[in-house]
């Protein structure tokens, strides 16, 4: 039998490792598998590289695994919003590393990485100076720059329900990142607000293939990060 | 540089509405955060305009009633929205082929600076020690998609905004369509800038005074 589905967070991340490469879904709070984040500092694994579109918020979720020294590296598109506070300072301080995206190239590297396909050409942030030092080519008279695949050893995605298989559906704008980095993960790890009998979930209407998703945690009242930013809480409570 | 004077040229408001009147009936259009958000509020009747926003949503409605903000249905400034009937979600590599892949039609812009021959620049002011932080700012400007600039014609201090060369790190060159600003409307074209409509009580020497680069009449 398939099963993919474990009983906790801390079971689902148990295997990943120092120095690992890890997605993490997400757009600010929307998509954010915050459960998953906070057993990954359980956990203890760092040195890790995490590609996620922002660096958190207050001190909880991502910005709790910053705070916790546990990332090397960020590669993201906007690493501050109204109430990040952790990576700015390690930032000014040079204690972590950042390598900026634009939202776009971000979203089609790891698509690429899940699709198996090295490296492409992109229009975008031709002429600026985020594509200093990057080859480019012409097509059709036109300058593109080369951007390179990204793929990780995990990826950890948030979704509204999930079987057996693995097969997902998502929550309005909270899919954002969640699809692309299930494919470009060796492992993918998924929470769900619910998982469902196999044959529940419209074959229609699945979002993301079971193919892609390695194990599937329940999580039936995720927290909100919002709310534990404007109360200051702090991960680890 | 200018001194501060008394108020004259078009409001916000107005400048949101001279932005709406040029957005035909059926666009999809995608407007950036701030001042580009009022556009919405200023579509002409009769006309239907399908609004996209890049953490993937299509057919993005206006925020919702104070208790029915849902945390997983937000813009691309992070505030609570709401779905217009019809609405669909996708994910991010899909909303960025509606972009780069010139689905949509036009987006809508604030800018730090655009220059003589379209460069735009409103990511960054590459202040040193400065988080950088770009989000979908270069991908919205690197397809064919009509790019409007919504703009105060210059900056709190004066200086113009529109100039000869970019000061500020780019964002795209020779991108910016055309730009709405309190004192006037002006076309970016091959040869030139040219100066469609000046706010009332505006003249055109009014206008070139505060703006570095050269502008032309439209003929």
């Amino acid at each position: 039998m398939i099963n993919k589905i474990v009983a906790s967070p801390a079971e689902a991340v148990a295997d990943i490792f120092d120095g690992a490469v890890v997605m993490i879904s997400g757009f600010g709070e929307a998509g954010s598998p915050i459960e998953l984040i906070h057993a990954l500092i359980d956990q203890g694994a760092k040195d890790l590289t995490v590609i996620s579109n922002n660096t958190g918020s207050g001190h909880v979720g991502l910005a709790a695994l910053i705070e916790n020294r546990r990332v090397k590296k960020m590669i993201c598109s906007f690493p501050r919003t109204a109430n990040s506070k952790v990576f700015p300072e390690l930032y000014k301080n040079g204690e972590i590393e950042l390598e900026l995206v634009p939202q776009g190239t971000l979203a089609e590297r790891i698509r690429s990485g899940g699709a198996g396909i090295p490296a492409f050409y992109t229009p975008t942030s031709v002429g600026t100076p985020l594509a200093d030092g990057k080859e480019t080519r012409e097509f059709n008279g036109r300058t593109y720059v080369l951007q390179h695949a990204l793929e990780a050893d995990f990826s950890l995605v948030k979704c509204k329900a999930a079987d057996r298989y693995g097969n997902l559906i998502y929550n309005k704008t909270a899919r954002n990142f969640g699809p692309i980095m299930c494919t470009a993960a060796k492992t993918a790890i998924v929470q769900t607000k619910q998982i469902v009998d196999l044959g529940r979930l419209d074959p229609e209407a699945v979002v993301t293939p079971g193919i892609f998703v390695s194990s599937v945690v329940e999580v039936a009242d995720p927290a909100e990060e919002s709310k534990l930013v404007a109360d200051d809480r702090r991960y680890p409570w | 540089m200018v001194s501060k004077e008394e108020k004259i040229g078009w409001s916000v408001s107005d400048m949101a509405r001279n932005v709406a009147a040029d957005i035909p009936n059926g666009a999809y259009v995608n407007l950036g955060i701030g001042m580009p958000e009022l556009v919405a509020g200023h579509v002409p009747e009769g006309r239907e305009v399908i609004y996209h926003t890049e953490n993937g949503l299509l057919g993005m409605g206006p925020a919702p009633a104070e208790g029915q903000e849902d945390p997983e249905l937000i813009n691309a400034g992070k505030k609570h929205v709401t779905a217009i009937p019809g609405a669909c979600y996708f994910h991010h590599a899909d909303s960025f082929t509606m972009i780069r892949g010139n689905h949509i039609d036009i987006c809508v812009l604030g800018a730090f600076q655009v220059a003589g021959n379209g460069d735009l620049a409103n990511w960054s002011t590459g202040a040193p020690g400065a988080i950088p932080a770009v989000g979908g700012a270069m991908d919205l400007v690197a397809g064919d998609i009509k790019i409007f600039v919504i703009s105060k014609h210059t900056t709190k201090e004066g200086e113009p905004k529109v100039v000869k060369e970019c000061t500020y790190p780019l964002t795209g060159k020779a991108v910016v369509d055309t730009i709405y600003t309190d004192l006037a409307i002006i076309d970016v074209k091959d040869d030139g800038l040219y100066v469609r409509e000046l706010a009332p009580g505006v003249t055109f020497e009014y206008v070139q005074e505060r703006t570095e680069a050269e502008l032309k009449r439209n003929p």
